[in-house]
This record gives structure tokens, sequence and C-alpha cells, in this order.
């Protein structure tokens, strides 16, 4: 079980406040990841639940019980961190088994947990070696391992594939979702990579400076972003922004078209404009358009190979159901 | 990491400071070896180049000298064991955040300033002074009889001195080492439900093994020549007398050159012995 409410949780540092009261719940079983730009407290809401940091203010609840006093150890959570934290000086079974000998568990039951968790992981070849004697990404498991021997109510994970590079990271990715769905175990999982937070989410929490922005499924936050804010922020390439007579032509204060939404056409559209940098990745062509009286390039996502490049002229036409719209306030119309 | 011309250039110019190193330290070293086959008394005017290994014989034979091997032995590892266990506890003080922070660090280090033989004689004479000592104050204000610790207990005097001396440095060092404990593997080990006690003995005592071992490496080479707090406060009397000591006592009490030197060699050469012994298991643990 792992179900994790947090009411009007809240945390200063000093004068600074970095969370202000916050209410959240989360089901067992979910993988819920928080995103956010660099700095908004992700890590901080992170170690406030693994009782790292105490709380300024508010309830934490771990299955109904009140766990805001409890200590780390106590509250039955475990957590993956960004840089490992492996102990350098034991060796990888020594390291996944250091929860279960501080737990007091017997040693035939212990070696089982490690047999499990190594074989789960593919750590078997490497339970004899230091943690300095392997690569990043085994490392990572072994970090893994460490989490889950113990059966923890939720997993807490900060952002643990960010010092991988981009091939691996795919391949955790992937592995990490698999555990979710083996185990069943709530996670919680903080990140600012999109694709992390889209692929692996049952639920995105989006969060600038300490406030929940919006809490919804990866399809609902693209679907339909609450505000400019997570308009901008979820989907890549970023949703184009539009203010001015393009927004009024709507009836609101700013309008905002994904790429993917920008269709080229032959001739006519509504905008037109000259290609600045055209991106050929094959299975997609990215154009950077310049468009008269607009400060910043339009972001247009065209499928396939597109026989367009820099300086040629180009027509877009938004798809008219796509188009979001946004209040003075930045907040969705709908 | 160089190229054969930048490697050329470094010896060239390393040159110099080997070869007044090596004048520094031969020439005395080769006197002293000179010395240690002859039999020398200036005060009887005896002077005769050759006699072979009978000073040695001499030296190694006498009762003092087995004596004197215990005391350094007892002495040095008295020494190591409170500067290394004060030293881990100071610097797990000194890591946390305190009011006053730098000035307390300051204070900490400041004996490693005083000369050995000015906090000897302050020792002797503030601390251990049965009359007016600040120890037999204290005993006296616990209407206890004022004990003599010179006289009493005179190698474990000696060895709170030396260590009250050496504890900055070696707090310095673990103090550094604690720093450079990652924050995150200390949390990792609270989540792994590690109390207290279970932290220190498996994360921050392995963490702190490598500047551990320096220490009693670089303090056991400075302990072995201890010298001026025996000088100052017993004279090596009352079985305080190390093989330093002993050495000292033969040129200059007895004026025996030629025994002295040869005190002297035997002195090197059991010095590395424990320098080679030490070498080969600390390196293994600065190895890895
Ligand atoms: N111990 C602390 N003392 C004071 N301020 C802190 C402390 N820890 C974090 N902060 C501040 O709290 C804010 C949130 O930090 P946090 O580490 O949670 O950001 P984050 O969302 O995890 O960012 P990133 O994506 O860069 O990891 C930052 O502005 C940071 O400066
Ligand atoms: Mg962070």
């Amino acid at each position: 079980m792992g179900r994790i409410t947090l009411e009007n949780v809240q945390k200063r540092f000093g004068e600074v406040e970095v969370i202000p009261p916050l209410n959240l719940t989360i089901e067992d079983g979910e993988f819920v990841v928080f995103v956010g730009p660099s700095g908004c407290g992700k890590s901080t809401l992170l170690r406030l639940i693994a009782g790292l940091e105490d709380v300024s203010g508010g309830e934490i609840r771990i299955d109904g019980r009140p766990a805001t006093d409890l200590p780390p150890a106590k509250r039955g959570l475990a957590m993956v961190f960004q840089s490992y934290a492996l102990y350098p000086h034991m060796s990888v079974r020594k390291n996944i088994a250091f929860p279960l000998k501080m737990a007091g568990m017997d040693q035939a039951e212990q070696d089982r947990r490690i047999a499990k968790a190594a074989e789960a992981l593919n750590l078997t070849d490497y339970l004899d070696r230091r943690p300095g004697q392997l690569s990043g990404g085994q490392r990572q498991r072994v970090a893994i391992g460490r989490a889950i021997v113990r059966e923890p109510a939720a997993f807490l994970f900060d952002e643990p594939l960010s010092n991988l590079d981009a091939a691996l990271r795919v391949g955790m990715r992937m592995e990490i979702s698999e555990l979710h769905t083996t185990l069943a175990t709530t996670m919680i999982y903080v990140t600012h990579d999109q694709v992390e937070a889209m692929t692996m989410a049952d639920k995105i929490v989006v969060l600038r400076a300490g406030n929940i922005e919006q809490v919804g499924t990866p399809l609902d936050l693209y679907r339909e972003p609450r505000n400019v804010f997570v308009a901008g922020f979820i989907g890549s390439p970023k949703m184009n922004l539009l203010e001015g007579e393009h927004a009024r032509a709507h009836g609101c204060k700013t309008i905002g078209i994904r790429p993917e939404h920008l269709d080229v056409v032959d001739s006519g559209g509504t905008f037109t404009g000259k290609i600045g940098v055209a991106e050929h990745l094959g299975s997609d062509t990215f154009f950077h358009v310049h468009i008269p009286g607009m400060a910043e390039p339009m972001t247009v996502r065209a499928s396939g190979e597109v026989g367009l490049r820099h300086g040629d002229p180009i027509h877009l036409a938004p798809q008219a159901d796509k188009i979001h719209r946004f209040d003075d306030k930045g907040l969705r119309i709908s | 990491m160089a190229t054969q011309h930048s490697r050329s250039a470094a010896r060239l110019m390393i040159a110099p400071a080997v070869f007044v190193l090596l004048v520094w330290m031969l020439i005395p070293l080769c006197m002293t070896l000179y010395f240690s086959f002859a039999d020398y008394r200036p005060m009887r005017a005896t002077f005769e180049p050759w006699i072979g290994f009978d000073n040695y014989v001499s030296f190694v034979t006498s009762s003092s000298f087995t004596n004197s091997v215990i005391t350094t032995l007892q002495m040095v590892g008295g020494i190591l064991c409170i500067t290394i266990a004060g030293g881990i506890a100071l610097a797990l003080l000194l890591d946390q955040p305190i009011f006053g922070q730098g000035v307390v660090r300051i204070l900490v280090i400041a004996p490693f300033f005083v000369m050995p033989t000015v906090s000897a004689l302050v020792w002797k004479n503030m601390f251990f002074n049965v009359d007016n000592g600040l120890f037999s104050y204290l005993y006296k204000a616990l209407g206890l009889q004022p004990y003599d610790f010179l006289s009493q207990a005179p190698v474990f005097s000696i060895v709170v001195i030396v260590a009250w001396q050496w504890l900055p440095f070696a707090t310095l060092i673990l103090l550094t080492a604690v720093q450079s404990l990652s924050s995150e593997q200390l949390e990792a080990a609270e989540m792994d439900g590690a109390p207290g006690w279970a932290r220190f003995w498996y994360i921050i005592l392995p963490h702190l093994s490598r500047a551990i071992t320096v220490v009693i490496l670089i303090q056991t080479i400075f302990l072995l020549s201890v010298f001026a707090e025996i000088f100052v406060t017993t004279n090596g009397a009352f079985g305080t007398r190390t093989l330093t000591y002993l050495v000292y006592q033969r040129v200059l009490e007895s004026q025996n050159i030629g025994l002295g030197s040869a005190g002297g060699i035997i002195a090197v050469i059991l010095a590395n012995i424990v320098a080679i012994f030490l070498m080969r298991i600390v390196g293994k643990n600065l190895d890895n």
C-alpha cells in the first residue's frame, strides 16, 4: 500500500518560501511525475515526502497514517538519488543488503531477496564488484536494487537518469516503467525531462515556484493545458504562443498552437513567412519560420521528409479545432 | 602525462633540490655511520677509528635498549589512539553548523602552533604540578589526595602532552575528510533505516579510513622522534626513556659519541622497519 496525501504542506528556508501551502493526493500504485523548471522545488517536495527535510507547516499522510513527524526510516519509503549515493566501500551485494541488515532480517531471507532483485535488474554477475567498477547504468540499477529489496510502500526517484547518456536513458526509462508494472508500487519520480514525464507517468504534476500548476494524465496536459505555463512546458517542440492581432481574432489574450498542428500548405494559409532553420530528422522535419510582425520564430513540425530548406517561403494553416485560447490571466478558455 | 621533453626538463629542474636534500641528509648520515664504528669519547680523548661492531653490540645488549624500545612503542601507540579517537570526535563536532564556527576551528588548531618545549613546560607547571597544578586543585576540590602525574604516571603524562599537540593535526585532516563525504550517502543510509551509530560505523568510518591511514603514517614518523617533551618534563627518568632519548643520553651525558651513533643508526633502521611495515598495511588501504 502506498497512498500519500499532502495537506497544506509548506516549506520555508529561512525567509524564503520555497513551497507555498500545497495539496496533493497520490493514489496507491500510481506512477506520479513531478516536472517543472529548474529550482521550482521538485527535489524539495520529494525530500519533504521522504522526511529528509522537515515541513514548515501542513500534514503528510502515508496510507492514512500521519507521517509528518516520522523519521525517514519509519515512513517505509525508498529513495533513489540522482548521484546514486551508493556506498563506495561496499560490494554491490552489501549495498543491496544494507537496508535489510539494518532491519535485522535473517541471512537466508536477505540472500533470497538479493538474488531476486539482482535477477530482475540483471546484476547477478556484478554482485561482488564495488560500485566504482560499474558503469553508470549498472550503478543506477544497484541503487534501484537497494530500493526494491526493502519492498517499500512507495519509491521516490530524484532525476535518476540525468547522469546517463541518451541511449542508456531510454533503456533505463523502460526498465523503470516495467518495474512499475511488475511491482505495482507507488512511484514518485522527479525530472525536468518532459519526454520522461510524458512516457512514464500515470499522472503528471507540473510545478512552478513551488505551486502546482496542473495535475493530470500526460494526454490531459497535452490536450488541455490549464494555463499558458503548462501549455508552454508540456510538449516538444514547445507550443507556439501568439499574442496581439492573431489572438484578438480568436477573442482572447493569447492563443497557442502546437507545432504538429500547423499544416504546411502550398498557398494561402493563415501565416506566411520565411524558413529560418530547418531541422531534417528523417521521420519529422522541424521548421523555424520567421513571420513578418512576429518577434519569435514559429515552430512547425511536418511529418516525413519535406523538400523545403532555409530561406524558402512557407505557408502555414493551423488546424482550427487544435487552437488553445487563454485569457488575460493566462488561464484556458474552453 | 608528460612528453619525453617535459620529463627531462622536469628532471633538470628538480636536480638542485634533490642535490641539496642529498647533501643535507647524506653527510650527517655518513658521519654517524663512520662514528658508529669508532671508539670516540672526546672527554677522555679516545679516538680509535675502527673497532668493528662493538658499539652496536653493547648498545643492543644493554638492558636500557629493550626498555627504551618498549617505551617508544607505548608512547607512539598511546598518542595515536588518543589523537585518532579525539580527532574523529572533534572533526564530527566541528562539521556541525555551530555558532562561531570559524573561531572554534582556529582555537582547535592553535595547539599545533605552540612549540613542543613551551607546551611541555605549560603542562608540567600549570596542570601536572603537585603543589600548584590545576589538576591538584581539582583533586583537592573533590576531596582527593593530589596525584603526582609526572612521577606516578610519567608515560601517560607525556602521552597526554604530545597527544594534545598532535590532536589539531589529526582533527584538521579528518575534518577535511568528513566534509568530503557526500550528504546524499548519509541521507541514503538514513532512508535505509540506519540509526546514528550505524551511519557512523558503516558509512563515515570507512570513508575516513584513508585519512586515518595518512594521519597514522605521518604522525608515527614524527612521534618516533619525540624529544623535547621528555627532556622538559622527566628528563628520561621514571621509565620515559625512548630510543631517541637513549641515543641523546649516550652521546651527550656519557659523552660516548661512538655508542650514541650506533644507537642512532639502529634507531634509523628500526624506524624504517616500522615505516615499511606501516606502508604495507596502509598502502593497501590507500590503493582502493
Ligand atoms: N537547503 C536549502 N537552503 C535554502 N534554499 C534552498 C535549500 N535547498 C533548496 N533551496 C532552494 O529551494 C528552491 C528549490 O530547490 P529544489 O532543489 O527543490 O529545486 P528543483 O526543482 O529540484 O531544481 P532542479 O531541477 O534544478 O533540481 C531553489 O530556489 C533553491 O535555491
Ligand atoms: Mg532537484
